[in-house]
């Protein structure tokens, strides 16, 4: 979407160190991913919205169309629902979509066919059909998104079996776990986070997998667990910073995966530091902060010196205006006290909706 | 309830009776249309006749009428052609060759159903022989089978498929895209519609303007046509034609089927005396009754008798009677059968083109 590329370019990051290894753009480790499923797979095609415009779906699509024809990289009517069913009968069938989105507000149109059947044929027909489909949409922020072209709605499929849900934080695993998914025999929705696609990172060239449903410790720390995924560890990553300032040694788990959870690892990483707050980019209530904070009270309850803690977006829709903004979204300092609040005083943040 | 209550008559508009035989069709092709219909008709009403007894906890929609539209259909299609439908099931899995004990263990929820007990009536469905998948969302079906269209295309096979629909199914948003993208890739996609008149007890009427469905799929570039419902060799034919079109790269066709459903839109019976639809209207279009009409059009062409009939009678009978107790006999599923294929294995091998 142009209205935010401004703001997205502004937006400064680290830059890895090439002595590691290759570094690339986040958008070009997308591309990357589909450009050599392409190439690895003759079933694998692209389609979405604008994939084969000049702008390729912010640069992630661009050259497909060249490379591999009309017939494999190929631009979609403004028919979401049925091609979501589209995408999913050609899965049913022993092709690999990988369907696009600009933005996961326009994958609500597709819920009848992602949730009703793309996750449920392999049950419904007692595993006579597989639906290898990959629906791909990046999460926008910023810039007048606004209530209808930011939501971040991983948190309402949390809770669908037959699907998973993969959300990248760096290049590295924007390219691994895109061929994961592309590779994966189910229905996985990979939502990717507008301001991650300007960061660069260590990529591989070629292929290799990250796997899917496994987490991974960003920093070992003794004192808390900062858990999340996708934009919420660079800010997890950042407030972890200043806590180390104030003495307090936090431990980042970056998810990677939504659904399913890996809840070994986030049991491991509580029963290591006794305390959780759990970090998201969606909605606090109901979602991902949510669940894996029922995780931690569930079955890490013997571990827990203090509540379970989570810090989402409150219970508003996103509101356009940059003032108000500024209030909606937790920025690394919010997340810094709330995890400080809970290591000096054992005291959760209050209810979002109050503040 | 008088003639003048009858609001969808059957009356033949742009559908040609039975034309007589010109050799296109072998005599045995034409018995097995006519056997076809009479197991499907006599399937059902056994399933209908027990339902009460509550052994089958499922939803049915019995598809007693529409018996020409899923056999003239399926009769034109290979065994590698793909058949979708939404949640009236029964003729089509039955028509395309599905497994009639595998279909009443399904019904009877029992662990060797077709699905294994997680689908149930509407969702009948048997890879093998091409009854590919239902959808009991209405249109849910629609743009799956366009799906499976797209893949036979990019895939190169010489394949077809093809999406049974009702006339409800029409006005969901999700078939005309599906139809605009099936016309625009000219994928090898057929929409059968049969066109029964009533969304559950909703009639034509109060939702949609009075057009010609002709038009409306004609308006997506795809092409359109209309067959009598009701004569199951105008169904074959028209089907055939379609198919011809799409496995030679022409694309989709509409097909229209208008056709009567003779019992409630769900269960086992008739639900015309709560006066949604007159009975007059029921008893109008039985007497049109697509296997009566056939079986007499054969008789007169003395390829069908009396002994004939009554061998086929009993062959059937006795198929059902089994399949039946095959059904009740069979096991349940146990507890651990619910956890089973809720994802499939992590990365198979892929079985994409190659
Ligand atoms: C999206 C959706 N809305 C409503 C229903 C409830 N429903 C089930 S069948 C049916 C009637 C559909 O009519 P039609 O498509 O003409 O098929 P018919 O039942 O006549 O064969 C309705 C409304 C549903 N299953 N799905």
């Amino acid at each position: 979407m142009p209205w935010d590329e401004g703001l997205v370019n502004s937006l400064v990051y680290d830059q890895p160190d090439p002595a590691e290894g290759r570094v690339t753009s986040y958008v070009q480790a997308v591309n990357e991913a589909l450009s050599l499923a392409l190439a690895h797979d003759p079933g694998v095609f692209v389609l979405g919205q604008g994939v084969d415009d000049p702008s390729a779906m912010f640069g992630t699509t661009r050259g497909l169309q060249e490379k591999f024809g009309r017939d494999r990289v190929f631009d979609t009517p403004l028919s979401e629902e049925a091609m979501m069913g589209v995408a999913t009968g050609a899965a049913m069938n022993g092709m690999r979509p990988v369907y696009m989105h600009n933005r996961p507000d326009f994958v609500l149109l597709a819920f009848n066919q992602l949730i009703t059947h793309a996750a449920k044929f392999h049950y419904m027909d007692n595993g006579q059909t597989n639906v290898p489909l990959v629906v791909w949409a990046a999460i926008g922020r910023g810039w007048g998104s606004g209530a209808q072209h930011s939501q971040a709605i991983q948190g309402l499929l949390v809770g669908v079996p037959g699907l998973k849900v993969v959300m990248p934080s760096t290049p590295y695993d924007a390219k691994g776990l895109l061929l994961s998914a592309i590779l994966d025999n189910n229905p996985v929705c990979i939502f990717e986070h507008r301001w991650l696609m300007k960061k660069d990172g260590i990529v591989p060239e070629g292929l290799y997998r990250v796997p899917i449903g496994k987490a991974v410790c960003r920093r070992p720390g003794r004192d808390i667990t900062i858990v999340g995924a996708s934009h919420a560890i660079e800010l997890a990553m950042q407030a972890a910073e200043r806590l180390s300032d104030d003495g307090i040694d936090a431990e980042i788990l970056d998810l990677r995966t939504i659904k399913p959870l890996d809840e070994a690892a986030i049991l491991e990483s509580l029963h290591k530091t006794g305390r959780i707050l759990v970090v998201d980019t969606g909605w606090m209530k109901g979602g991902v902060c949510a669940e894996v904070g029922c995780v931690a009270a569930e079955r890490g309850f013997a571990d827990l010196k203090a509540p379970v803690a989570r810090i989402g977006l409150p219970d508003v829709p996103t509101p356009a205006g940059y003032t108000l903004e500024q209030f909606y979204y937790p920025d690394a300092a919010r997340i810094a006290t709330a995890a400080l609040d809970l290591v000096r005083h054992g005291k959760a943040p209050g209810p979002v909706s109050s503040r | 309830m008088t003639e003048t209550n009858i609001r969808y008559r059957y009356d033949g508009d742009g559908v040609p009776g039975f034309e007589p035989f010109t050799g296109r069709h072998a005599s045995a092709e034409l018995l097995d249309l006519y056997r076809s219909m009479l197991r499907i008709r006599r399937i059902e009403e056994e399933i209908g006749r027990r339902y009460h007894e509550d052994q089958m906890k499922t939803p049915i929609h019995l598809v007693i009428g529409q018996e020409a539209t899923a056999v003239g259909c399926a009769g034109a299609l290979r065994l590698t052609d793909l058949l979708y439908s939404g949640h009236r099931t029964h003729g089509a899995y039955l028509a395309k060759g599905g497994d009639l004990k595998a279909m009443l263990c399904e019904m009877h929820c029992r662990v060797n159903g077709c699905v294994g007990s997680r689908g149930g009536s509407m969702h009948l469905i048997d890879k093998r022989v091409g009854m590919a998948g239902t959808s009991a969302i209405v249109g849910g079906a629609v743009p799956i089978a366009t799906g499976a269209a797209l893949a036979a295309q990019m895939k190169g096979e010489d394949r077809v498929v093809v999406v049974f629909l009702g006339d409800a199914t029409t006005e969901e948003g999700v078939t005309a895209e599906s139809l605009n993208f099936a016309a625009l890739k000219k994928v090898p996609v057929i929409f059968f519609c049969e066109n029964n008149f009533y969304s559950v007890q909703s009639p034509l009427a109060t939702r949609q303007p009075n057009r010609d469905l002709r038009n409306w799929a004609a308006a997506h570039e795809v092409a359109a046509v209309r067959v009598d419902g009701t004569n199951v060799l105008a169904v074959h034919d028209a089907v055939a034609t379609a198919v011809a079109l799409a496995r030679s790269g022409g694309g989709p066709t509409f097909i229209e089927a208008p056709v009567y459903r003779f019992r409630a839109h769900g269960g086992a019976g008739d639900d015309s005396a709560t006066g949604y639809r007159a009975e007059a209207e029921r008893d109008a279009w039985e007497s049109v009754c697509p296997i009566a009409q056939f079986g007499d059009v054969l008789g007169q062409s003395g390829l069908l008798d009396d002994p004939a009939i009554n061998a086929m009678e009993r062959e059937i009978s006795t198929e059902i009677a089994e399949a039946f107790a095959f059904a009740l006999a069979s096991p349940n599923p146990t507890e651990e059968d619910l956890y089973q294929h809720v994802y499939a294995t992590e990365a198979g091998p892929t079985d994409a083109v190659g």
